[in-house]
């Protein structure tokens, strides 16, 4: 690179000479940014999705690359949300990839001070037993002479941030177990 | 909205909001809570709508209307009423709208007595048990008989009905009425439900709402006059509302009344109209409509109750209309034991109704966690959801969970209700030790919604698809995946179980197709049996195609249709700009995929558009069936001059003129004759604590409201000058619900760090306390430390003389996470709603002073000295 050259394409230069003489763009831009893409363009597929806090129901689109989320967007298709996202719906990204998401199974035991580390399969096969022995345990065939077949010892909070077909699995085991204190955030 | 209208959803969607003339928002912050539907808000602003904010607080909502309307908290009823006699009086209701497709030409019963006759009570009040006796409230001539026949006849179970949620069964239809009722449609008849409307909120006047809300008449005349200007054939009105109406005691009330209101004016089923219930949970109201609630099956079907009901055809007799589209009750519940048990499930076994378990009274949250509490033992999931930082009375809820054999957390981090057994405030305070904590927790890892295939329903009751992008990391699982394997494991571990009471767990259709390197069951397989199949295994295409007769399999029954033709029908994502405002080819609404519910009302009784401006769905003589923008909300080829005719049932038994197609009458419900616990008109009454008693009657508060007085939830004695401010709470745009979503995430811990209350710069005087500084906030729960914001937004009120402060709170914090605080929950006392059980969050007394609260043994005593200065230990 000759010495004119590498003096021509300082920025103000570029800036005093060249058409962006306010050097809002092109006189500005390194051959560095220059080269930059967004993370929109490189990626190797997007996913059509649906923000997940509020109700509104923004719709968004899910950029993956190296089978990596590397960018959620607004997706304006959307004939509700046209594109936008609000500040939570715009951080969905840290909330699906951040630092702060647990990726391991915890166990405190009784009495216990400290978590301790499980495997999934174990923490799996632990409360499936639990459940079968609160669930007998607790069992009530009768309440006040009337026929009730249930169980009082198994209980559950949750839902509302869950897609429909979880709730539906949620509410037949259940139901079959005979677990009845089933609820979730539309009462709180 | 189910008492009233016979779907319990938001009766319009977000983008029909832009065809308003004019938008009243009321118990929601939509700005900020809800910021992308605010657009279509603003979009009807743009078109000369006139917009109007009517809450305690000045918000960003606030800032964007044409009008805002400070109120007291919990006095909405009182300024929805006085407008509703606004209307009455002055004539402004739309005749010809209400006489056809309203109850108010029903006459009632003569035994019917109103608050005005009784101050403040209902006919058939018990003043020992606090429950209302409804049978007075009927219709006269109607014959409800094998309904309140069984009823009668045990009068404990009636009281055990009262206390669960059976008000509640209405969330999708309204109890069933038989007999034809009386009708006079001059509406003059003294008992006709117009009448009696009136008489009941004649006293609602705008002297009464300055008293009672702190607003002033002009501002008042103001919100009237806009209201009734933007009504009629040519204009239209709508209402947004979120929790700040349902929170409270008499939250179904509130809503009421704005039904009432809205129905007067004629503003349900059309365009522009109705009213949007803003949810703030991305699947709420999937959550209610395939119900992870104790009281309901999938599709608003009540779970049935002991002994009540012996076979699946009295439950359906004693629980389901005769007439309307609750008429085929025993279709939907028949088809969904089908998808439960298959083939197990037969005629001759009655369809494994007794694999149903029974209720005896209310088992929701706030019960089950005082049985913790008391009884102790058992376990408890919970999954996306952090009670002990996001209920009422915190410290309750971290009580039960101390006291229980198993806790099973599923979520993306260790929230407060993963770890309240190592850092909960009691272990501050030595209420409770770590080492002497027998619960076993569990914390298992979830997927977030880019990790799974799924739906979610937003808050227009719109299905829509998200696809999985990436495999979940590590051990975390999606929540399909964890009750899948869970169910498998456990019946692998009882299999060859010859115990009777493991049958329904083995018997149960549980072979859902697994995929991927972690046999993640099939989402979509799952949604296929939501939609449910005929005899030959083909999908269904719509709820009337279901059979009573056990040949017929649908887990949802207001979801069929999802997977009609075999097509994932939620996934679908035509843009919107290639499609009319109403976008019926983006993902799927329930029912049927229609947009606007009860939108027959939009056409006039012979079916022609009110106006032409508002024109939606019409009947095409020519065609012989309804058209329009819309799926229309009504058979499509039943024509306006229809009539039923002798010994018609279910919706043959509805006229061409009935819009309200799930109701037993196929009208609008001005008055509920049937199906609500605490009454069936709204009547103001005070919070359980407030600094006011109620001006219009002797009675104080809603005196059929849930109350649990305890030790370890104290409620205030009335009046007083200890507790003498009043508090509401509230979400932020940047964080949502308990922080589990927003308070480990940089971005957003960075925009909103540090837990706060809002004063008035009257209060601060008062109270010394200053911006930035630190308050403490009392009440005889706990008291809590935040950070002072002194702000004109939150302004001192004049009721009754006396000038009262109110203090906003925002329920985010909690100890764990980037940014930390206390949570705004801790102050509240558990007391509900008795139709619904929903908790009074919006509106509660407390004391404010400078400074940081105490530490540790501290905090209880500062805290007792309140309780012994109020005499909260006597009351």
């Amino acid at each position: 690179m000759t010495a004119k050259r590498t003096f021509l394409q300082w920025p103000v230069v570029r800036q005093a000479i060249g058409p962006d003489r306010f050097g809002r763009g092109a006189a500005v831009q390194s051959s560095r940014t220059a080269g930059l893409a967004p993370r929109t363009r490189t990626a190797d597929r997007v996913v059509g999705s649906i923000c997940p806090y509020c109700a509104v129901g923004c719709a968004q689109r899910v950029y993956v690359k190296d089978e990596q989320v590397v960018q959620i967007e607004g997706d304006s298709d959307s004939p509700i949300s046209r594109g936008r996202l609000c500040p939570k719906g715009s951080a969905s990204l840290q909330l699906t990839t951040g630092t702060a998401r647990e990726y391991r199974v915890r166990y405190r035991r009784p009495y216990g001070t400290e978590w301790e580390y499980l495997d999934l399969d174990t923490s799996m096969d632990m409360i499936a037993d639990r459940v079968i022995k609160a669930r007998r345990e607790f069992w009530e065939e009768e309440r006040d002479g009337k026929r009730v077949n249930r169980t009082m010892g198994i209980a559950s909070l949750g839902g509302a941030t869950l897609d429909n077909e979880e709730n539906y699995l949620m509410k037949k085991l259940y139901t079959a177990m005979g677990a009845i204190q089933i609820e979730n955030q539309a009462r709180i | 909205m189910g008492t009233s209208f016979g779907r319990g959803g938001a009766t319009t969607f977000q983008q029909d909001l832009q065809n308003a003339d004019c938008i009243v928002i009321q118990g929601s912050n939509m700005a900020e809570c809800h910021p992308v539907g605010f657009q279509w808000v603003m979009e009807a602003k743009a078109r000369g709508a006139t917009i109007i904010h009517v809450d305690p607080r000045f918000t960003r909502t606030s800032a964007l209307a044409d009008i805002h309307v400070p109120l007291r908290v919990g006095t909405d009823i009182a300024f929805l009423g006085g407008l509703v006699n606004y209307v009455l009086s002055g004539r402004h209701e739309f005749r010809d709208y209400v006489v056809a497709y309203t109850n108010a030409a029903a006459i009632l019963r003569d035994d019917y007595r109103d608050t005005e006759d009784l101050d403040g009570l209902f006919s058939g009040f018990d003043p020992d048990t606090g429950h209302y006796d409804s049978t007075s409230w009927q219709y006269e001539g109607t014959d409800v008989a094998a309904a309140a026949g069984a009823r009668d006849a045990n009068y404990e179970q009636r009281v055990a009905i009262a206390q669960s949620a059976r008000g509640e069964t209405a969330g999708a239809g309204g109890p069933r009425v038989g007999g034809e009722p009386e009708r006079d449609e001059t509406l003059t008849h003294q008992r006709c439900v117009f009448q009696v409307l009136k008489r009941h909120f004649a006293r609602y006047t705008p002297e009464v709402v300055e008293q009672v809300c702190g607003v002033p008449p002009e501002l008042f005349h103001k919100v009237a006059e806009a209201l009734v200007a933007n009504s009629g054939r040519e204009r239209t009105s709508a209402f947004a509302y979120a929790v700040g109406w349902t929170q409270h005691t008499v939250g179904v009330q509130y809503i009421r009344t704005a039904a009432i209101l809205q129905t007067l004016l004629g503003n349900i089923g059309r365009p522009g109209g109705g009213i949007l219930a803003l949810r703030g949970h991305a699947s709420i109201q999937g959550s209610t409509d395939i119900p992870t609630l104790f009281d309901l099956l999938p599709g608003y079907i009540p779970m049935p109750h002991a002994h009540e009901h012996e076979t699946l055809g009295d439950f359906v007799v004693a629980d389901a209309a005769v007439n309307g589209f609750w008429g085929n009750m025993a279709s939907y519940l028949v088809s969904l034991l089908k998808a439960w048990w298959g083939e197990v499930a037969t005629e001759q076994n009655d369809y494994c109704f007794d694999y149903l378990p029974r209720l005896t009274g209310n088992h929701s949250s706030y019960p089950t966690v005082m049985r913790q509490v008391d009884e102790g033992g058992g376990g408890y999931f919970l999954v996306g959801e952090n009670p002990a930082v996001g209920s009422a009375n915190a410290k309750l809820q971290r009580l039960g969970l101390a006291n229980i054999d198993w806790l099973v957390v599923r979520d993306f981090s260790l929230i407060e209700s993963a770890t309240w057994w190592k850092d909960g405030p009691e272990i501050e305070t030595g209420e409770l030790r770590t080492e002497d904590i027998r619960t076993e927790v569990f914390f298992l890892p979830a997927a977030a919604h880019t990790e799974k295939d799924g739906s979610f329903t937003n808050t227009q009751r719109l299905l829509q698809w998200h696809h999985k992008a990436v495999e979940p990391g590590g051990d975390a699982r999606s929540d399909l995946w964890f009750y899948y394997h869970l169910g498998r494991i456990i019946r692998e571990k009882l299999a060859g179980s010859s115990d009777p009471r493991d049958r329904p767990l083995l018997e149960l259709t549980w072979d859902y197709p697994t995929e991927g390197p972690l046999d993640e069951p099939s989402a979509e397989a799952v949604l296929a049996e939501i939609n449910g199949f005929d005899a030959a295994g083909r999908p269904l295409s719509t709820f009337t195609q279901l059979k009573d007769d056990g040949s017929t399999r649908c887990g949802v029954w207001i979801y069929c249709g999802v997977y009609s033709d075999g097509v994932n029908q939620a996934a679908r994502r035509k843009p919107g700009r290639e499609q009319s405002w109403v976008a019926p080819e983006w993902a799927w609404a329930w029912p049927a995929n229609r947009r606007i519910l009860y939108n027959r009302a939009s056409a006039d009784p012979q079916g022609r558009p009110w106006s032409e401006r508002k024109a939606y769905v019409r009947w095409d003589a020519e065609q012989q069936k309804w058209t329009g923008h819309d799926v229309p909300d009504f058979e499509v080829g039943k024509a306006p001059d229809y009539r039923p005719f002798e010994g018609a049932r279910a919706q043959e038994a509805l006229s061409g003129i009935d819009p309200f197609i799930m109701q037993a009458d196929g009208k609008a419900w001005l008055f509920v004759p049937s199906g609500l616990i605490d009454g069936p008109l709204p009547t103001h009454y005070e919070p359980e604590e407030s600094p006011f008693d109620n001006l219009l009657y002797k009675r104080r508060a809603n005196p059929a409201r849930s109350r649990f007085p305890r030790k370890d939830n104290p409620y205030h004695p009335a009046g007083g000058e200890v507790f003498p401010y009043v508090f509401t709470t509230y979400r932020l745009t940047e964080h949502h619900t308990a922080g589990g979503m927003s308070r480990w995430l940089p971005y957003l811990s960075e925009l909103q760090p540090e837990m706060f209350c809002e004063v008035s710069p009257e209060l601060a005087r008062e109270r010394g306390l200053e911006h930035l500084g630190w308050a403490t906030i009392v009440t005889a729960r706990t008291a809590i430390e935040a950070r002072v914001f002194v702000t004109e937004r939150v302004r001192p009120l004049t009721v009754q003389g006396r000038t009262v402060h109110q203090i906003g709170l925002p329920y985010h914090w909690g100890p764990n996470g980037f940014v930390r605080g206390d949570a705004a929950n801790e102050l509240l006392p558990v007391t509900l709603d008795p139709n619904v059980h929903i908790q009074e969050s919006k509106a509660a007394s407390c004391d404010i002073q400078p400074g940081r609260r105490p530490r540790g043994r501290a905090l209880l005593d500062y805290v007792e000295d309140y309780r012994q200065r109020a005499h909260v230990i006597d009351s």
